[in-house]
């Protein structure tokens, strides 16, 4: 394991964000190109929201793997955190702009339909989080920064909830981003923490 | 009886194939004309001027973009899983109160059906919508084939269930076999059809093959695929949909913009084939079919019986 924090400790940040923001554009390119099928409009706001989820996913894997497994990630989460809300606005641009299209659909529809009222919810806990992921909010916050960058949780919690809500019948894919979200919250419950010798 | 419904179309109209792979656009003759029978309606308002400009959508949008969940719930999963559907031999079970019960296959009924085009407009309940140029035969003909008995007030409907060429059933995403009914007498309206082919070539497999609902003002889940059995009854089925989620989805399904999804609003909708900045357009009360079919529910709270 010390070999790979060895390796991955020569990637440069940059480089995570370069191959990070490299997919929305290129998603974006294919929706233009008729790559993403008849229905790019659709095809797009989910795959940038999936790609939302996905980072959700490593940014909390990154603490578990690293007290399980020794893998370091921790060099990578601000930026694995911040691609996530990249892509959570990219998702909700689509939606607004491309999607909906109308104001006045827009704003009914946030207060009418639970599951965009979740989403836009996920998307309010995460500005705050998005807005102090900085060398210099971190050194004004002090410990406040920590308490407030728990604010992943429900954010999480809630991204995952509006996927589940969202699809038609019974299907699999939103509950396995569930399943894993809440898999990795519950590893970080003090009674879990203890189960295993540190 | 064929040609109970007069569509404006002659000869002349029919586009070969070849038109509808090679231009997106068809001529506005045979859009003005197309199979809607409104030629009279309202002539100058902006609905007319709509009517005119309806045109099918691409083969590509029509055979690539579906809804067939026994292949996988992606919109690009039947037409990459359904080709292994075997659609010969194929045969329909129509039972219940019917004069003549039995198997018939598909030659028994293709022998006795005339066919004809029906360019409809197709609104899914997801607030996407296609035109597809049909091939079929009206429902109440096959109906007449088997004798609906006196008392029967339904019609149910089945898809095929075959596991074996069904990757998308391994899931339970909806109660399989996929269900569907409609009432008598929406069964029996000259606007449903049972479609076996789109642009003059036979369905394909994702679409529904080789024999398939199309009822035009009805949102799209209602058209259901591949049939295996009809059975007349003389109580409302149970449908997938409403077994799945009756909040959501009513035995009716009209398309009316006044009565929303409880998850999204029904009153527009996006015509498939737009690209990435296609305008939604208003959606049509019983998706623009309201002067042929408005009747049938007369004195109904269609918020109700939604």
């Amino acid at each position: 394991m010390q070999r790979i924090n060895d390796t991955i400790r020569v990637v440069p940040i940059w480089l995570i964000y370069l191959l990070g923001v490299l997919p929305a554009g290129l998603l974006f390119y294919q929706g233009l190109s008729g790559a993403l099928g008849p229905e790019p409009i659709k095809a797009l706001e989910h795959e940038y929201g999936k790609l939302a989820l996905q980072l959700l996913v490593v940014t909390l894997a990154v603490t578990p793997l690293r007290r399980l497994l020794g893998l370091n990630l921790m060099r990578f989460r601000r930026a694995i955190g911040l691609l996530c809300f990249f892509y959570v606005s990219c998702h909700l641009l689509v939606w607004l702009l491309l999607d909906v299209q109308l104001l006045g659909q827009i704003l009914a529809d946030i207060v009418k339909r639970p599951y965009i009222t979740i989403g836009m919810a996920a998307f309010v806990l995460m500005l705050p989080l998005a807005l102090t992921s900085n060398n210099a909010s971190v050194r004004r916050l002090r410990g406040k920064w920590r308490s407030l960058h728990r604010l992943t949780y429900p954010a999480a919690l809630f991204g995952a909830l509006h996927y589940v809500m969202l699809v038609k019948g019974f299907q699999l894919e939103p509950l396995i981003y569930m399943g894993l979200i809440l898999l990795l919250l519950a590893l970080r419950l003090p009674a879990v923490q203890r189960l295993r010798p540190a | 009886m064929a040609h109970r419904w007069k569509n404006d179309l002659s000869d002349d109209d029919v586009t070969p194939y070849s038109a509808f792979l090679n231009r997106r656009q068809i001529m506005a003759g045979l859009g003005g004309a197309a199979g809607l029978g409104l030629a009279g309606l309202a002539g100058g308002t902006a609905q007319a001027a709509t009517e005119a400009e309806l045109e099918p959508n691409s083969w590509e949008d029509v055979t690539s973009y579906c809804n067939f969940y026994e292949f996988g719930t992606g919109k690009g999963d039947p037409a990459a899983y359904a080709g292994q559907m075997t659609t010969q031999p194929w045969s329909v079970e129509i039972d219940g109160l019917v004069e003549r019960p039995g198997s018939y296959s598909m030659e028994q009924i293709m022998e006795a059906m005339t066919l004809e085009d029906r360019i409809y407009r197709f609104r899914c309940v997801e607030a996407w919508s296609m035109v597809v140029p049909w091939q079929g035969f009206e429902l109440a003909d096959l109906l007449n084939l088997a004798g609906v008995q006196e008392g029967a007030k339904y019609v149910a409907f089945e898809t095929l269930y075959r596991p074996s060429e069904m990757p998308g059933t391994a899931y339970k995403v909806l109660d399989w076999p996929y269900r569907e009914g409609l009432r008598l007498d929406e069964a029996q309206h000259p606007l449903t059809i049972m479609a076996t082919g789109i642009f003059g070539k036979s369905l394909p497999n994702q679409n529904g093959a080789p024999l398939r609902l199309v009822v035009p003002w009805k949102y799209g889940f209602k058209s259901i695929k591949s049939i295996v059995r009809m059975t007349l009854t003389d109580q409302e089925p149970q449908t997938s949909w409403n077994m799945a989620n009756a909040g959501e989805y009513g035995f009716y399904s009209n398309v009316n913009p006044n009565v929303d999804h409880p998850r999204w609003s029904q009153a527009t909708e996006r015509r498939i084939g737009g690209g990435l900045f296609a305008r939604r357009e208003p959606t049509l009360m019983f998706n623009g079919y309201e002067k042929e079919v408005a009747a049938l529910y007369e004195g109904m709270d269609l918020a109700k019986n939604f």
